[in-house]
């Protein structure tokens, strides 16, 4: 069956997240993921949203655009303020945060800010909203996106969301003490840090995907076990649950 | 830019008002509270409950220089911009969603140097309202420590005195004036809000001054029988006015959806045209309808109903 990278990105990515615990996730391909997982391995998993929304429960063809609207809080058991629900972050509550972003470096340091200078940029990005308080307070962190080398860069021109920051103890050194990035999910592979250097290394393939093709789409140099392990395709329960869930594939993308 | 320490601000509000008066106003005196050079908090969250009524009143009546902050800012600091009315943007995202990607207005005007936009994480947005809404100089919080953002923003780290950990510090911030629509209020501005509370209690408390637009307008009695449902107090409120449908075509929980066929429509039109775009939607949905009738006349009431009655089917 094909499928496209953000369905396969959201099928990585649910595969992930583990029965009971409780997920920050934002719209778009980490909802995606979080409600694909209550519907087939983890359906005591409870979705967190930005907007204010705890106990998210995503309804076949309305899924929310932004985490602050109607669609979001329905059938929520609670709907804080946005600043509790980020307090409930601090404190620890949450076991898992995703992110994307416009550049990522191999210690998964993530830009959404600015490329070029931050006075006078030469594009100006969205902003942080959440992404740097779900990276500085999630107990672990999945980094989600599609694998081109303009993102995959050697150093980011802004840190917006602290990861490693230059490795080995550095995160824990600026303060940054919970919390840390596990994975980092693309459509040519699953990929974690190292245990001492903090550097992003390759754990395993997508399928189809050679070695080469994750070298050719990363701007940095990536370690790469003798043998890497590969994914299993999005299976047809999978996907069949993620196209009724985005019937009009508003984040799922286009087909073919 | 002009920033309030908490001194500043406890004066004003000690020196200001607070009686249990009827504040009912009409929408042109109450954005006349609003003075050029003001710092303007804006309530809710991106296309929920913003303060339409009340943002558009302010464009009609040309206001400048402004600074506007909100947690997370849509396409009304696009309109604030292009209108000349602020150069000066306090938040911690600005879009529309993500379907709709980069805002190409805000990219011309922070690229070509004609705005700044103050950047802080979305915890730090709410701690600085809090620290505000709180009379407190500042807030610690572990966001932001590591971060880029702590050094382009005004934030400062300290060493706990307690325990030796690291600690990010944030402003408060004291806006001159906030504007905030809620579901329901009475005369003197006690306001109860359905659904997302957003940032608005902190809001109402951290600024000087305070405009209420609300839904309908509501005797005292129905707030006493519901009292754990008021999230403003009236002593915060300097004005309140009833303007129904004062969100739209953003949304108010419970009571309609956000028009996200007029937001992509607008989003498209930008994409494609620029700032020229959001000129002729400034004109023709702003300076041209005199009221707001006249502005939500331009949706008509079968978009309205629709609105409401999709609210009605997700609040269910």
């Amino acid at each position: 069956m094909a499928y496209t990278a953000s369905e396969l990105l959201a099928v990585t990515s649910s595969r992930l997240l583990a029965d009971h615990k409780i997920v920050f996730a934002g719209v778009g391909t980490p909802l995606l993921a979080s409600a694909l997982a209550r519907a087939t391995h983890a359906p005591n998993l409870t979705i967190v949203v930005e907007g204010g929304v705890i106990g998210l429960e995503a309804q076949p063809g309305r899924l929310p655009i932004s985490t602050n609207e109607m669609r979001a809080g329905r059938r929520a058991v609670m709907l804080p303020s946005i600043t509790e629900i980020f307090l409930y972050a601090q404190r620890g509550f949450f076991d898992y945060g995703f992110l994307g972003g416009a550049q990522i470096d191999p210690y998964g340091n993530i830009n959404t800010s600015v490329i070029g200078p931050a006075e006078r940029p030469r594009v100006r990005l969205p902003g942080s909203g959440g992404a740097c308080d779900i990276i500085s307070h999630c107990r672990e962190i999945l980094i989600v996106t599609t694998h081109e080398r303009r993102r995959f860069v050697e150093r980011v021109d802004f840190v917006t969301s602290p990861g490693y920051l230059t490795g080995g103890e550095a995160r824990a050194q600026a303060g940054l003490l919970f919390g840390a990035l596990t994975w980092v999910v693309t459509d040519l592979a699953l990929m974690r840090f190292h245990p001492e250097t903090r550097r992003m290394q390759v754990d395993a393939l997508q399928a189809g995907v050679e070695v080469q093709q994750v070298r050719d789409n990363t701007g940095f140099d990536l370690e790469v076990p003798p043998v890497p392990a590969r994914l299993s395709p999005p299976a047809e329960n999978e996907l069949r649950i993620l196209r009724q869930l985005d019937p009009d594939r508003l984040f799922l993308g286009p087909i073919g | 830019m002009s920033e309030l320490t908490f001194i500043d601000a406890r004066r004003r509000l000690e020196a200001k008002d607070r009686s249990l008066r009827d504040k009912r106003t009409s929408l042109v005196e109450a954005a006349a509270l609003v003075k050029d050079g003001d710092h303007v908090a804006i309530g809710g969250c991106l296309y929920s409950r913003t303060p339409m009524a009340v943002l558009r009143e302010l464009l009609r009546q040309r206001r400048g220089r402004l600074t506007l902050s909100r947690n997370l800012m849509c396409y009304e600091g696009e309109l604030f911009m292009v209108a000349g009315a602020t150069q000066e943007l306090v938040t911690s995202w600005m879009g529309i969603g993500l379907p709709w990607g980069l805002s190409r207005v805000l990219r011309e005007f922070v690229e070509g140097g004609r705005a700044r936009m103050e950047e802080w994480s979305h915890l730090a947005m709410g701690l600085r309202y809090r620290a505000g809404a709180m009379g407190v100089p500042f807030l610690p919080t572990l966001s932001m420590l590591g971060s880029d953002l702590r050094k382009t923003a005004a934030a400062k780290t300290m060493v706990c005195p307690f325990t030796g950990a690291q600690l990010c510090l944030v402003p408060a911030l004291f806006p001159d004036v906030a504007v905030v629509h809620v579901h329901r209020a009475d005369r003197f501005g006690n306001a109860q809000i359905d659904g997302y509370p957003h940032m608005d209690a902190d809001l109402a408390s951290a600024a000087s001054t305070v405009i209420l637009t609300t839904e309908e307008i509501v005797d005292t009695d129905e707030i006493r029988r519901t009292a754990d449902r008021t999230a403003i107090p009236f002593f915060a409120v300097d004005a309140v006015v009833e303007v129904p449908y004062g969100a739209f075509p953003h949304e108010c929980y419970g009571l309609y959806e956000a028009d996200l066929d007029h937001i992509g429509a607008y989003a498209r039109r930008v994409a494609s045209e620029g700032v020229e775009a959001v000129r002729g939607y400034l004109q023709d949905y702003v300076y041209g309808p005199e009221t707001f009738d006249a502005y939500l006349a331009l949706f008509g009431p079968s978009r309205l109903d629709r609105a409401r009655q999709a609210a009605r089917e997700l609040t269910r």
